[in-house]
């Protein structure tokens, strides 16, 4: 892993700065475009962090806007990635070819809003068919306040960061001064130790499900996928979704069966208080699932610490093996952070490896010894990819039944 | 779970000669596989009669056996040998037909071979439509309501209960054979009839036609712990209605969402696991109801299929590989990526580019026959485009397909007539999607369109986008005035500079130098199965205008093959098998082998043949480009038969040296006039011939050189038009024929010797020697194209002086044409004199042949030659003959029903067999010698 650069913005807020103002002006752009589709296009500009500058079309609405860069290479699913409040603060490179070909659908989102910082693609394939969608990916972006930039060259960007590793980005279709452009990305913070579950997790408190189901489950809110909540009220549980920094205290007055970290943007190296909280579950004895920024913090609250990743996975192809099974499964991903595999090893008395990743052997799952608590780095709620992983739930609520 | 260690010896079973919906793809299958189990330490023997794969080369396999496809051929090899274990997968259903067979006699028990990769109960169960249909009912998946007849009577109940529009699908036949739909009552009772009389058990499955649904197809793995990987997911441009062979097919698929798409991916895989226990290979095929998303399950092939080979090449991921160790017993989370080297191959491969494979038709070769498409496959071969959007990986399947299309229309082959158009987009031919864009072009709404043809209205949107553009390049006066920003965005969606030139009825050549001043010019792009999330190892490359170009040219001297393009009826396998050993000899010769070609079938663009591959239309403007980047010491075309050759004289133009003989010598051999100027100058019969312009020219030559007369178009394949007339108003009529679909072309007309003899010589010459490979007798009389006509290695009834004058007449000739490598002559001999025909400087449709049968690895020394990096002086030729080798041709005629089989200078062939026979004695032999008259009531 190389390391990651150090800045001073580490405690500042990531600023989501989509400007509303109209696209203004054409001026002051001499170099010629690397790429384009539509000439009646306007302009846009993908800036990196180190200075490569890409320059392409605008897609969805006149703005500009500033994260962490990162690539996506799943083929489907583009609705439920953008509204996946995982990606917050993340630019998103989308590797398909095209996107947009089925329009949006208004049931096939992971949260109420778009959630990716920015987009980058190859094609903005605005003209679509799905007789069950509603809105063509422009409207959508527009009435969602997306920017993004289309027309580039994907494949060099995905090569450019695999090998210089994950950065700060910044888009920009009303701006195309690059000088102007590299003052504001400065101002953006890095991705490292930036907290941002809080950010995203519902403010209140909230219940899902049928409230007479057979099992009560308390979850934490880090940035919660829908699909997750769905999937626990399909197996029958009843649930209450917490904030990120609600106290064990206070979640206890549910009296839940059993207890799930969400998943959630963001380092979770600076989330003491839901680490905390995790220790707090763990020491009642209660079943307790965690899914990808949750498993972070299960591994936290077990002394385990977490690294920011080169790159991260980022797509539904990922094959992770179930080594208590031996079987393996492709699994849904989207994660920049991974816990420590040394630790872990160092942990062994207290924590147990249960699935790898068999690309390049990070962790993908652990199981406490002794308690029933699990927790996977993957998105076994998939949406979008494979449903392999399903059973995950299900194991879940078996720990909940034998409790 | 590791391999199986018990299995030290495994026999992979070939597909045998090419025919309609059985092709090279599994010549590709095979070879891979081969290569896989040879990695793993296995004694790999294979038996197929098709001389023409590289699977039966001594490259390939340890043992190989060219002998029938027969349980008798099977039985032979096995008393012959210890084999472990037989792996039918590979050579689709004819060799698990014979694997079924052998197993029904108790042959793999008798010698205790493990069958491996296979499930026969699942190949049972998949193949019998009643019991398929009910397992899939069984377990919860959706089907088109059908029933089952084994009569007549069943027959007409089940349309009595479903209505029309319904499908009639034999039980136990191969690409869709004798189905057909059945849209009014008055159509049945023959459809039926037919449908029962081509099923071998009398069966077929009448069901309800879902026209108009989409359809989809997936690749799937298995391996023995029960882990499933989707590789591809296609879809098929051509919704439900025509048979996904001949259906233009899309990767990745365009029009699914994630919900629509898991959908399907959890559906093929229970119905896999559903599928008895095999490791290996399996595609299932959905239809999906384009309003509701519901899905019903069409068939499942649970072995490797046509369509694993275009998943291989569109995805980078070599499915028959895999599938070959993962019969071993390795578990996909054993095995490595082949293409990064470092990730699992238990992943599902995922695309940054879009692939688009369009089918080739050769209707012209079988007049008479149905063009319209439907269940039953017609298509003969197939290419695929690659590119960065949909359109540009449309239009480069166009400029592949080698029928003159520079891309998607806007190229002077436009049809302007709204009623022909339209009822072509309703009766489904060949050019259905050339017809639609001109339906577009001419203002017929997309509405009307997708009411005739049912194509999902995203693809129609987007080649309304090629439309839109042609009307704004058509505001501009000349090429020059073209922005840069235009020009890219034309050149984005694959236009060529062909079709622009056409738009603007401006010269290709300012086009093109415009545009290179503009700098718009084509990058490479790799296929790597990652979208670049992993570096990756391999050079497969496509081209395409975007940023970076990843296709970093080597410091080492390399040499061009090119491929032959899409496999047709004169022009298949053979070529493949030619190019493969050409590229084996260059890298030996210490060269950077490169490869061009746009087949997904065909061994040679395998990523790991070549050391560079790019999977690009074999066209000039392309070819070009890939020429500048790489500089290359030379191109060799005379091993890509017709199509490389035909570039020959641009790259002489362009002042590109060809490796081997040069283009003079080539155009000297093509040029009739020319030809028979140089045979009269060295003394060498020939028929009587004339050139024409026109008919009435035609009429005076006939009658100069006498009837019967042969009349045919110059340069053409495979003897297309070619006639044999006996008077003047036979003559008059097919000339007129030739002009009216060929308007540039010159007619020859050619004395025809009748009950003339035919041979064929095929030798290498450099320059100073001629070596003869062989001589090949023709059985029937000459008349017959010879790719047509079974003939025998070597001769069986010519004399030893006509033998000896032939071989005389062949160094002759191959000195006087400056020949550098591989020459074939066609004899005809008439009374112990003996005529050239024609010559052609390149591999032929036998060369492959007489290297097996003689056990010589001649295109490698022919390839050195070229090269020149050997003499013939410097190799020591044993051919090993034994007894007589006999090419027998095969036909696909079961496909074309009402097509004539009669034989004739048009070559109708699909594929070829081998038989070896120790004398004339054979009455295999003699049978095909009796009848040797009949091949005009054949």
């Amino acid at each position: 892993m190389k390391s990651w650069r150090k800045n001073d913005f580490s405690k500042k807020t990531l600023l989501i700065t989509q400007s509303t103002q109209p696209y203004l002006s054409l001026r002051a752009v001499k170099t010629k475009p690397q790429s384009m589709a539509n000439s009646s296009l306007p302009p846009a500009i993908l800036l990196l962090e180190d200075g490569t500058v890409y320059r392409g079309k605008a897609a969805g609405k006149i703005g500009t806007t500033t994260g962490e860069i990162c690539f996506n290479t799943g083929m489907t699913g583009y609705q439920e990635i953008f509204t996946d409040p995982s990606y917050f603060g993340q630019i998103l490179v989308m590797t398909n070819a095209h996107i947009g070909n089925y329009g949006a659908k208004k049931e096939e989102v992971e949260s109420n809003s778009l959630k990716i910082a920015g987009l980058v693609c190859k094609n903005f394939t605005v003209p679509y068919h799905r007789p069950q969608a509603t809105q063509n990916i422009q409207e959508y972006f527009e009435e969602g306040g997306m920017v993004g930039i289309s027309d580039v060259d994907t494949r060099a960007i995905v090569r450019h960061i695999r090998d210089k590793g994950a950065m700060n980005a910044i888009i920009s279709s009303e701006e195309l001064d690059v000088e102007v452009l590299k003052k504001r990305l400065a101002e953006a913070p890095s991705m490292k130790g930036l907290e941002l579950a809080s950010k995203v997790s519902t403010k209140e408190s909230y219940t899902y499900g049928q409230p007479d189901a057979k099992y009560k489950v308390a979850v934490l809110d880090y940035g919660v996928k829908e699909n997750i909540l769905r999937s626990f009220a399909q197996r029958d549980c009843f649930m209450k979704v917490f904030p990120a920094k609600t106290s064990m205290e206070e979640l206890a007055t549910f009296k839940a069966d059993g207890y799930f970290l969400s998943n959630g943007p963001g380092d979770p190296a600076p989330m003491e208080y839901a680490t905390q909280t995790a220790k707090a579950i763990l020491a009642a004895e209660k079943p307790l699932f965690g899914i990808c920024l949750g498993h972070q913090i299960l591994a936290q609250a077990l002394d385990i610490p977490t690294y920011k990743m080169h790159n991260g996975h980022r797509g539904i192809n990922h094959p992770v093996k179930n080594l208590v099974t031996g079987k393996s499964e492709i699994t849904s991903q989207n994660h920049g952070f991974g816990v420590s595999p040394a630790a872990i090893k160092a942990n062994a008395d207290k924590v147990e490896i249960t699935h790898v990743n068999l690309n390049d052997d990070t962790i993908e799952g652990i199981r406490v010894i002794g308690k029933p608590a699990f927790s996977v780095q993957y998105h076994p709620e998939s949406n979008p990819g494979p449903h392999d992983a399903r059973y995950l739930f299900d194991q879940f609520v078996a720990l909940m039944a034998d409790s | 779970m590791p391999k199986d260690q018990s299995i030290r010896s495994v026999l992979i079973i070939g597909s045998g000669p090419i025919i309609i919906g059985q092709a090279c793809e599994f010549d590709y299958s095979g070879t891979q596989a081969s290569r896989s189990l040879r990695e793993e330490g296995i004694e790999v023997t294979l038996i197929n009669s098709n001389p023409a794969t590289i699977m039966t080369d001594p490259v390939t396999a340890d043992h190989i056996h060219l002998l029938p496809l027969t349980v008798e051929s099977l039985e032979h090899i096995l008393r012959e040998r210890q084999i472990d274990a037989v792996l039918p997968t590979m050579g689709g259903q004819t060799a698990l037909n014979l694997a079924i067979e052998a197993g029904k006699v108790g042959l793999w028990e008798k010698y205790n071979v493990k069958l491996i990769g296979v499930d026969l109960e699942a190949i049972e169960l998949a193949e019998n439509r009643e019991a398929f249909r009910q397992h899939m009912i069984d377990i919860g998946l959706g089907v088109a309501p059908s029933f089952i007849a084994n009569s007549f009577l069943e027959g007409k109940e089940a349309a009595q209960k479903i209505g029309y529009p319904l499908v009639i699908r034999p039980s136990y036949t191969l690409g869709g054979t004798g189905g057909g739909f059945v849209h009014t009552a008055d159509e049945f009772d023959a459809k039926l009839r037919h449908g029962l009389n081509m099923s071998p058990t009398h069966e077929v499955l009448v069901e309800k036609a879902v026209l108009g649904w989409k359809e989809f197809e997936l690749e799937l793995l298995r391996d023995a712990a029960d882990n499933v990987v989707i590789i591809c997911t296609v879809e098929n441009l051509d919704p439900m209605g025509i048979h996904t062979g001949d259906s233009i097919t899309v990767a990745p698929a365009m029009t699914l969402s994630d919900t629509a798409y898991q959908e399907m991916r959890d559906q093929a895989i229970q119905a896999m696991r559903s599928l008895g226990n095999f490791a290996g290979g399996c595609n299932i095929q959905f239809s999906q109801n384009p309003e509701t998303e519901e899905l019903i399950v069409i068939e499942i092939n649970p072995r490797v299929s046509r369509s694993s080979a275009l998943a291989s090449k569109a995805t980078g991921y070599p499915i028959a590989k895999i599938a070959a160790k993962l019969a071993l017993g390795y578990t996909l989370d054993e095995l490595k990526n082949q293409i990064t080297k470092t990730t699992s191959a238990y992943f599902e491969p995922t695309l940054d580019y879009v692939i688009v494979k369009m089918p080739r038709w050769n209707f012209a070769k079988f007049p008479g026959a149905d063009h319209e498409l439907g269940l039953q496959m017609k298509s003969v071969g197939e290419v695929m485009g690659i590119g960065r959007n949909f359109l540009e990986a449309l239009q480069k399947a166009c400029q592949s397909l080698e029928q003159g299309r520079a891309g998607l229309g806007a190229d002077k082959k436009e049809w302007i007539r709204t009623e022909d158009i339209l009822t072509r987009l309703e009766k489904v031919s060949d050019d259905r999607i050339f017809r639609l864009k001109d339906a577009m072009r001419l203002g017929v709404p997309s509405k009307t369109i997708h009411k005739l043809t049912k194509i999902d209205p995203w693809f129609l949107q987007q080649i309304k986008r090629l439309v839109e553009m042609e009307e704004r390049l058509m505001r501009f006066n000349v090429a020059e005035d073209i922005p840069e920003s235009f020009m890219r965005e034309l050149k984005e969606v694959g236009y060529s500079d062909a079709q622009i030139a056409w738009v603007l009825r401006v010269g290709e050549e300012q086009v093109t130098r415009h545009r290179k001043t503009l700098d718009v010019r084509r990058t490479y792009k790799m296929v790597d199965t990652c979208a670049a999330e992993f570096e990756a190892q391999t050079p497969y490359f496509y081209s395409t205008f975007d940023g970076e170009n990843e296709s970093i040219p080597s410091d080492k001297k390399k040499i061009i093959v090119l491929g032959s393009g899409p496999n047709r009826i004169g022009q298949g396998i053979e070529f493949d098998y030619c190019c493969v050993h050409g590229l084996m000899a260059i890298k030996e010769a210490g060269y950077e082998a490169i490869m061009v070609n746009c087949n997904p079938e065909t061994v040679s663009t395998d990523f790991d043949v070549a050391d560079k591959l790019y999977f690009e239309p074999v066209y000039w403007e392309h070819l070009e480009e890939i020429i500048e980047l790489e500089e290359p010491e030379g191109v060799i075309v005379q091993l890509g038969g017709q199509t490389a050759l035909k570039l020959a004289e641009t790259l002489h133009k362009k002042g590109i040296k060809i490796i081997g003989t040069d283009y003079t010598s080539m155009d000297l051999a093509e040029d009739r006039g020319a030809f028979s100027d140089l045979l009269k100058e060295l003394e060498i019969p020939y028929p009587d011939y004339g050139v024409a312009d026109d008919a009435d020219q035609a009429l005076e030559v006939a009658n100069e050189v006498g009837y019967p007369v042969l009349v045919r178009p110059s340069y053409v394949l495979g003897g297309q038009d070619m006639r044999i007339v006996i008077n003047d108003e036979e003559l008059e009529r097919h000339v007129l024929h030739i002009f009216k679909h060929m308007p540039d072309n010159r007619v020859l007309v050619d004395h025809f010797l009748d009950r003339a003899k035919e041979a064929e010589v095929d030798a290498i010459c450099d320059g100073d020697e001629v070596h003869v490979m062989g001589i090949m007798e023709h059985i029937e009389p000459a008349g017959v194209h010879s790719g047509d006509s079974a003939a025998v290695l070597p001769t069986y009834s010519l004399s030893v002086e006509v033998v000896n004058k032939m071989v005389e007449i062949t160094e002759q000739l191959a000195k006087a044409l400056n020949t550098r490598g591989l020459i074939n002559i066609q004899f005809a001999i008439k009374d112990e004199k003996v005529y050239v025909i024609e010559a052609n400087p390149r591999a032929s449709r036998t060369t492959p042949f007489i290297a097996k049968a003689y056990q010589v690895p001649y295109l490698k020394i022919a390839t050195e030659v070229m090269m020149g990096v050997k003499k013939l002086k410097d190799y020591h030729i044993h051919a090993r003959p034994s007894g007589f080798a006999i090419k027998v041709p095969v036909f696909s005629f079961d496909k074309f029903p009402n097509v004539d089989k009669q034989l004739g200078p048009e070559m109708k062939s699909t594929g070829e067999a081998i038989h070896f026979i120790k004398d004339l004695t054979d009455p295999f032999f003699r049978e095909l010698d009796r009848q040797r008259y009949m091949y005009l009531t054949r």
